[in-house]
């Protein structure tokens, strides 16, 4: 059987099953970059002990199944969200599901997922998708990612459920517990949550490898890089960069031109005419973001190698520092106007 | 960005959702299928993949290391990702890594290794010779 259900293509897998999911449940208003700006999605990190594929750990965003589960909470959507030992059981329960007439969510892996493109498939185990029905031994699967409903077997289903590695899924599966429509008040009082936890994560937040000091943190780095890794290593380091800022689905800009968009459909909410100003920082901020991906691109392809093309690379993050500590200073003061 | 800035490069993953500003400066979505300078950065991460699986081939010519190294890179996979699935301890693997190992291992622990590499035990205890004709 196949569900009733609205399939729509995001930026973000995160945001896009978010965001579908609850509009399935009842929400109305919800849209993608809502989502994201309740959820608080907006963040940089370095994590300077720990590889990526043999590259630098770098986020654009909050941490996986935070979007999700803060959405839902300042909505008072009650959720499950659940983990299972036994693969059989995963998809009982999943069935289950199907069979009450309910879409749910699952967490998978990417490397076995068959409709990728093989270019996409690394061992990435924070991809999110619906299942939206089943057909013999067929799930039908809405993947925010995709323009179109794919589906997926039993098998290809559970392998991709059940991936190991780094973030392992376990079978995990969840979706909203009830059916039911929000008010626009809430949805005010929502937006508000999620701005102010968002100006505390990007401004306040300790250490000096996270939020602003961050991206400062990795300008400095990059200046380094040539001297202490080499041409060819920092080359792969830069490339890896640029695909956490524009590759997994970040609407370009490593989310920032979301996050713009966030503070517009936020004004319609909240008439307080600084969001409007504040969201064109954020869209200069993506803007330079992109300038610097294509200094990167100069140096991973080979054309730029000069140490002063590194500091200029570094120069561009420390801007974009500034830029976003200048609007996130902004938002703070303009949220306490938002009522 | 606006929205008749969005690359149109032609990558991999087809279309993608851009968010992006209209004329009037308002927030929209447009349709990306590739921007060149991401391309790069993919082309950049896959070109690595294969210098070190043919590093691994080296290795395995060689009699340096054992086929799981050269599969191993062939899956883009590591110690802890090949330890998780297999459910051998990750200083175990290390010493399947070593040819001399490798070549007493037992029939279950070669099938073990086979399943997760999607090929036949035949394939992986002959992974050498069958490199070397190619």
């Amino acid at each position: 059987m196949k569900l009733d259900f609205t399939h729509a293509q995001a930026a973000h897998c995160e945001n896009g099953v978010t965001t579908s999911l609850l509009r399935h449940y009842g929400v109305q208003q919800i849209t993608e970059p809502l989502a994201f700006g309740i959820g608080s999605g907006l963040f940089f990190i370095y994590i300077p002990f720990m590889k990526v594929n043999g590259g630098p750990a770098i986020s654009f965003r909050t941490m996986p199944g935070m979007i999700f589960k803060r959405t839902c909470k300042s909505l008072n959507i009650p959720i499950l969200r659940k983990k299972f030992l036994s693969e059989e059981k995963a998809q009982l329960e999943l069935d289950a599901r199907l069979n009450a007439g309910e879409p749910a969510a699952c967490q998978v892996g990417v490397y076995y997922l068959p409709y990728f493109p093989r270019e996409y498939r690394f061992h990435f185990n924070a991809h999110n998708l619906i299942v939206v029905g089943k057909e013999a031994d067929n799930y039908i699967i809405s993947d925010p990612i995709m323009e179109t409903l794919v589906s997926m077997s039993s098998y290809e289903l559970k392998r991709v459920r059940f991936a190991k590695g780094p973030l392992a899924p376990h079978g995990q599966l969840y979706y909203p517990r009830e059916r039911k429509p929000v008010t626009n008040e809430q949805i005010k009082a929502a937006i508000v949550t999620g701005i102010k936890r968002n100006v505390r994560d990007m401004l306040h937040i300790p250490g000096n490898f996270a939020g602003i000091s961050g991206i400062k943190y990795t300008a400095k780095k990059i200046k380094k890089w040539r001297d202490s890794l080499g041409l060819e290593k920092s080359r792969s380091y830069l490339a890896q960069l640029v695909r956490m800022q524009e590759e997994i689905g970040t609407g370009g800009g490593g989310f920032r031109f979301i996050y713009g968009a966030f503070l517009q459909q936020a004004y319609a909410y909240h008439q307080v005419d600084e969001l409007m100003d504040i969201s064109r920082q954020f869209t200069r901020a993506g803007d330079r973001w992109r300038d610097a991906a294509v200094q990167a691109s100069g140096i991973y392809k080979g054309r730029l190698a000069l140490q002063q093309d590194y500091n200029h690379m570094g120069d561009m993050l420390l801007e974009i520092a500034d830029m976003e500590k200048a609007a996130f200073k902004e938002l703070a003061v303009a949220v306490k106007k938002m009522k | 960005m606006k929205k008749e800035d969005i690359p149109q490069d032609k990558g991999a993953l087809g279309n993608e959702v851009s968010y992006v500003v209209d004329e009037n400066g308002k927030y929209t979505t447009g349709i990306s299928n590739g921007w060149d300078v991401k391309i790069k950065a993919l082309d950049v991460a896959w070109s690595d993949i294969e210098k070190k699986v043919n590093e691994a081939k080296q290795k395995l010519l060689n009699d340096e290391a054992s086929p799981i190294l050269y599969f191993m890179e062939l899956k883009i996979m590591d110690l802890p990702i090949v330890a998780a699935y297999t459910g051998f301890w990750q200083w175990q693997i290390r010493r399947h890594l070593k040819p001399s190992v490798f070549n007493r291992l037992s029939e279950k622990k070669i099938q073990q290794y086979a399943e997760l590499f999607e090929i036949t035990p035949g394939e992986l205890r002959n992974a050498k010779q069958i490199l070397s004709n190619r």
